[in-house]
């Protein structure tokens, strides 16, 4: 599937008819995958999170490499690069958005009073 | 180098979604006696959703490959199908929205549909830009040929359209299967 140097940049390297299609069908295959876990009841509930996020997780795959070219590649290795500091900070941000917003919640003191209660007090 | 610095636009967008994706996984359970996703998502029509944009994205290859061979019909005629595929799931998208703003769940009911519609709208946004970036392209080509400013945009747009799959993805898999786990 590698196709011979012509000298592009960094988005020269791409597929060919059949590796885009290729994308597509695991792409639908993945999709239906994910739908099918939730909506079908086959998949027992506890193990229907873990199953779409691999899912996902294994789609973006897919589709990074078969359409977005993603990969080893020299040409390819910049794009790579800044892509995996990206996924970093993505992980950093989204991960520690939760984890702090979940303590702050289960650290914050019980309110038996609304809000209306509190201003009457003041 | 165009395509390079294209990139790196790309991956600051994807912080712009990673940080509305934070917000409405912190946000989803704020419900404020309203209605919950639960209620209001129909899997169905997001699975129609998301079969377009995977069709839009091989299509969208097929004409980058007729570009490599200059074949410029082959590179319209999928550009076209492109456009199709992608129109169709905006109008999906603004019918969705549509029905929620008529049942009573607009983005002002409570602080998930808030993440919600700036989530899910941000993308259909995105994904408007790339429509109309598609169709001057397409002029362009149809106008002043196949030549490598051409090329160049093309790969672009390209990065563009498969970038706004993946943001995709995640919100079919985050916002709408997680509510039916």
């Amino acid at each position: 599937m590698s196709i011979p140097n012509h000298g592009h940049d960094a988005t020269a390297s791409h597929g060919n008819l059949r590796s885009y299609f290729a994308g597509l069908l695991i792409s639908l295959a993945l999709t239906l995958a994910a739908f099918g876990a939730v909506m079908t009841g086959k998949v027992p509930h506890a193990a229907r999170l873990p199953a779409i996020v691999v899912l996902c997780v294994a789609q973006l795959y897919v589709q990074l490499v078969y359409f977005l070219h993603l990969g080893a590649a020299r040409s390819q290795r910049q794009n790579t690069a800044i892509f995996i500091c990206t996924t970093l900070l993505i992980a950093i941000l989204v991960a520690g958005s939760l984890w702090v917003m979940h303590n702050a919640n289960v650290n914050m003191m019980p309110m038996s009073m609304s809000a209306q209660d509190a201003i009457n007090r003041l | 180098m165009t395509t390079l610095g294209f990139w790196i636009y790309l991956m600051s967008d994807c912080l712009i979604f990673a940080v509305l994706f934070a917000t409405f996984a912190v946000l989803v359970g704020n419900t404020a006696g309203g209605p919950s996703g639960k209620d209001l998502f129909e899997l169905p029509y997001v699975l129609g959703e998301t079969v377009l944009l995977l069709l839009s994205s091989f299509t969208f290859g097929a004409g980058v490959l007729g570009a490599r061979a200059s074949r410029k019909g082959q590179l319209l005629l999928w550009l076209g199908v492109t456009f199709v595929l992608g129109f169709a799931f905006i109008a999906m998208e603004v019918h969705e929205f549509g029905a929620l703003i008529h049942e009573g769940a607009g983005p002002g009911v409570s602080a998930f549909l808030s993440a919600y519609f700036t989530l899910v709208g941000t993308h259909g946004l995105h994904v408007a830009c790339g429509l109309l970036w598609l169709a001057v392209l397409m002029h362009q080509v149809v106008r002043y040929g196949l030549d490598g400013i051409a090329q160049r945009r093309l790969a672009c747009l390209s990065l563009f359209w498969h970038f706004l799959d993946l943001i995709w993805i995640c919100v079919f898999t985050f916002v709408y299967l997680r509510e039916f786990l």
